[in-house]
């Protein structure tokens, strides 16, 4: 399958242009956004009946994990709320960049943290938090203002979107995974690009803004750090900016040599992992344990979780590494077959994610009617009662992903080990072991 | 600055605005009751004012597990309280006075100490009707001291063997509620001492008299409010092997970790009411006092202000159905 512009499309081009579309879905989206915060705070500490957890933890994450992700990549991204505010103060406009600049300290990200360990760290951190967090409304009303008022701090003190590119804890996996979306902001011509003045794409013109994602769209040869904000399509003056539809996970026939990148691998695949277990497994001692933040059982729990994912799931794919003549090389294959584990864990967060927002997707229409949980029943839906939707699909749907995501996987093995010029074999072998232990957690 | 530019930034600008305000806007005018467990806080608020004649409008909610909302000594049904959703209760009051709310289902271990009052003003007659000096007062009986029979029945006695046996006997003096609410099963047995009755047809009489001082209707009624506020503790067959009876063990061998030692630990566990030295060597008149009163301390709520006298009379005449065998009766 080739590639398809969707920018030739005179219409949709013009829709991605204009600021106001954009614009209207960062004011509703805002507007959710920090009503979840004030749900989360002032609402029922019912977790199941409060908007901050029922919209966020379920109607979003569904949305996300199911659609936006696969099949858009960093689609979400584009309409994210969470940069406006700061972007506004930092740049002194909502839309085309004004006259007069405010004058902040526009310091360049330190260049030490210019990869995604922070956001690995993040992650890791709302990971551990998790059970607390995915229950308890005024945890997540709590985290959901501390990363506006972050990206807020951030946006006054270093350039461009700082917080989506180093520190999001949720924009990390949605960059690793929007590898395989069927979806690319590319350059049409290199050529042109090498000669343009000024580089407004990068640098900015009265047009647009130079790119938030601090990515020269000339060189993009991936999704990974592309917001799709759609600025360089705003800025470019030779037309040379396309959005295309093209064949699923196009960028790994190219894997990463990055460890921050590998790592995040292992972070998403063994979370999926650990989640299935403690999150819908039959196991009350692993709820336990991870629910008592601060208790010794949950620095156990906190331990066994990062050294599985740091430590054990690692180790046992280097032994996939057959081939070793140098430290460098050795940890540049590592990375490469890692991106084996992308599709798998994309497809694995799709299995576990099935489960969980099947069985709790009623509460999103009682929460409709009475998103504080204040006696409201705005829509005539609030005393809906809780049942599980869709059961009948979901242990089919489940296997469809984990053998869909394994069959995916191995594919994406062979190409990166032709690259890496290793046996595609012992990857394999990896990827059916985990979706066997997935299998046997989900099913 | 560009009108398009200015628009745009009121939009956000309201839109923010719209959406801090409206909860917040909301949320202060939504006066909620939020049931709590125990050990979280229980009631909030805990006091609430209300006047005779006007009725008094309750919005319910629980911030954890389901609970159960009435009131004590009032004629309402009680209503659930379920997590995350709102109650609405209308109460009326005809006189003034102080009244106890409080939670009607097992919640946790301290459910029974999730009350909170409802003082009400107004005209009407004196808000505080001279107390009834309860009958164990009145007797001197020392609630806390033992009273175990020191004999017990053979087998099960019957109220219906008793019957027959009665037949023949001089037994008006024990048939009066005097005698049946001032004295133990085991005193009316060693009343029986002089008749040419067996021991277990002494028990079989003795049974039969504490039936005679009930109704069917006050045992079913005993049955129903055992069942509701006692069987979560004492069990649902009287065993002291509640759903919380553990628990309580638990609480008291932790107390015995950190305070007054060993007698905490056994004053957690909630009675037995098989235990027949404990029950046949204790009079209604005990048995009503510790109800009303409460346990001091050892678990045991006080349930004077929920129960009226004849709740508390209806519920200790259930509780000897534990010894006695009241055939047909509700048991």
């Amino acid at each position: 399958m080739t590639k398809i512009e969707l920018t030739r499309n005179t219409s949709i081009k013009n829709a991605l242009i204009s600021r106001y579309p954009q614009l209207a879905v960062f004011v509703v989206m805002l507007m959710g956004y920090i009503f979840a915060i004030l749900a989360g705070l002032v609402g029922t500490p019912v977790g199941s009946h409060n908007f901050s957890i029922v919209f966020v933890w379920i109607a979003w994450w569904a949305i996300l994990i199911l659609v936006a992700v696969p099949f858009f990549g960093r689609g979400w991204c584009a309409v994210c709320p969470i940069p406006l505010p700061g972007e506004w103060l930092q740049r002194g406009a909502v839309l085309n960049p004004p006259d007069k600049k405010p004058k902040w300290f526009n310091l360049r990200w330190p260049k030490a943290l210019r990869n995604i360990w922070l956001q690995n760290i993040s992650f890791l951190l709302l990971a551990l938090f998790s059970s607390v967090l995915l229950t308890t409304p005024n945890i997540t009303g709590i985290v959901l203002a501390g990363m506006l008022f972050a990206a807020i701090g951030l946006s006054t003190v270093f350039e461009r979107r700082a917080f989506c590119r180093y520190l999001c804890p949720v924009g990390g996996f949605i960059g690793l995974y929007s590898q395989t979306a069927p979806i690319e902001l590319r350059i049409k011509d290199k050529r042109v690009c090498a000669t343009c003045e000024g580089k407004p794409c990068y640098n900015g013109s009265t047009n647009g803004y130079g790119c938030p994602w601090d990515v020269f769209p000339g060189g993009l040869t991936k999704n990974t750090y592309c917001g799709l904000c759609m600025e360089c399509l705003r800025t470019c003056p030779h037309d040379n900016i396309a959005v295309n539809m093209r064949p699923f996970s196009a960028d790994l026939a190219k894997p990463s040599t990055r460890m921050d990148e590998a790592f995040k691998a292992f972070i998403m695949l063994g979370s999926a992992m650990i989640y299935a277990g403690v999150l819908l497994g039959p196991w009350g001692v692993l709820k336990d344990a991870a629910y008592n933040v601060g208790t010794s059982t949950w620095f156990i729990y906190a331990a066994v979780f990062l050294s599985t994912i740091f430590l054990v799931m690692p180790s046992f794919f280097a032994l996939c590494v057959t081939r070793f003549e140098n430290l460098n090389i050795f940890k540049k294959r590592f990375a490469m077959l890692s991106s084996a584990l992308i599709p798998l864990g994309l497809m694995f967060w799709v299995a576990f994610s099935l489960s969980f927002v099947l069985t709790n997707a009623s509460y999103i229409l009682a929460s409709l009617s009475d998103p504080l949980g204040l006696g409201w029943n705005l829509f005539g839906t609030a005393q809906t009662t809780w049942q599980p939707m869709l059961t009948s699909i979901l242990a089919p749907g489940q296997t469809l992903a984990l053998v869909g995501g394994l069959i995916w996987s191995s594919r994406t093995a062979q190409k990166a080990a032709n690259e890496a010029k290793v046996s595609a074999i012992p990857v394999i072998g990896y990827c059916l072991i985990v979706t066997a232990v997935m299998l046997w957690l989900l099913l | 600055m560009k009108r398009s530019e200015l628009l745009s930034r009121i939009l956000i600008t309201a839109g923010m605005l719209l959406a801090v305000g409206t909860p917040l806007f909301f949320w202060t005018r939504t006066p909620l009751i939020h049931a709590r467990m125990a050990d979280n806080g229980g009631w909030n608020p805990d006091v609430i004012q209300a006047e005779v004649g006007k009725p008094l409008h309750l919005r319910l909610t629980s911030d954890d597990v389901m609970h159960g909302f009435s009131v004590g000594q009032m004629k309402i049904d009680a209503v659930d309280v379920e997590p995350g959703k709102v109650t609405d209760v209308t109460l009326s009051f005809d006189k003034p006075g102080i009244y106890k709310f409080f939670c009607t289902r097992w919640c946790g271990i301290n459910h029974w100490r999730m009350r909170g009052t409802i003082e009400v003003s107004g005209p009407g007659a004196n808000p505080e009707p001279a107390p009834t000096i309860p009958l164990y007062v009145t007797l001197g009986f020392d609630l806390d001291a033992p009273h175990e029979s020191p004999v017990i029945p053979s087998n099960q006695p019957s109220a219906i063997r008793g019957q027959q046996l009665a037949a023949n006997l001089e037994i008006s003096k024990f048939s009066n509620p005097d005698f049946y609410r001032t004295n133990s099963p085991y005193q009316l047995f060693e009343a029986l001492s002089s008749t040419n009755l067996s021991d277990l047809e002494k028990w079989d009489v003795v049974s039969y008299i504490w039936q005679s001082n009930t109704t069917p209707e006050a045992l079913t009624n005993g049955r129903d409010l055992y069942a509701q506020n006692c069987a979560a503790c004492h069990g649902e067959n009287g065993g002291g092997d509640g759903v919380f009876a553990d628990d309580l063990a638990k609480a008291g061998e932790a107390s015995m970790q950190s305070m007054t030692g060993a007698t905490d630990m056994l004053m957690q566990t909630p009675v037995d009411f098989t235990d027949s030295k404990r029950i046949l060597g204790a009079a209604p008149a005990l048995l009503q006092g510790k109800i009303l009163r409460g346990g001091m301390g050892t678990g045991m709520p006080m349930w004077g202000s929920i129960f009226t006298e004849e709740q508390i009379w209806d519920l200790v005449a259930y509780l000897y159905s534990f010894q006695f065998d009241y055939q047909g009766e509700a048991q």
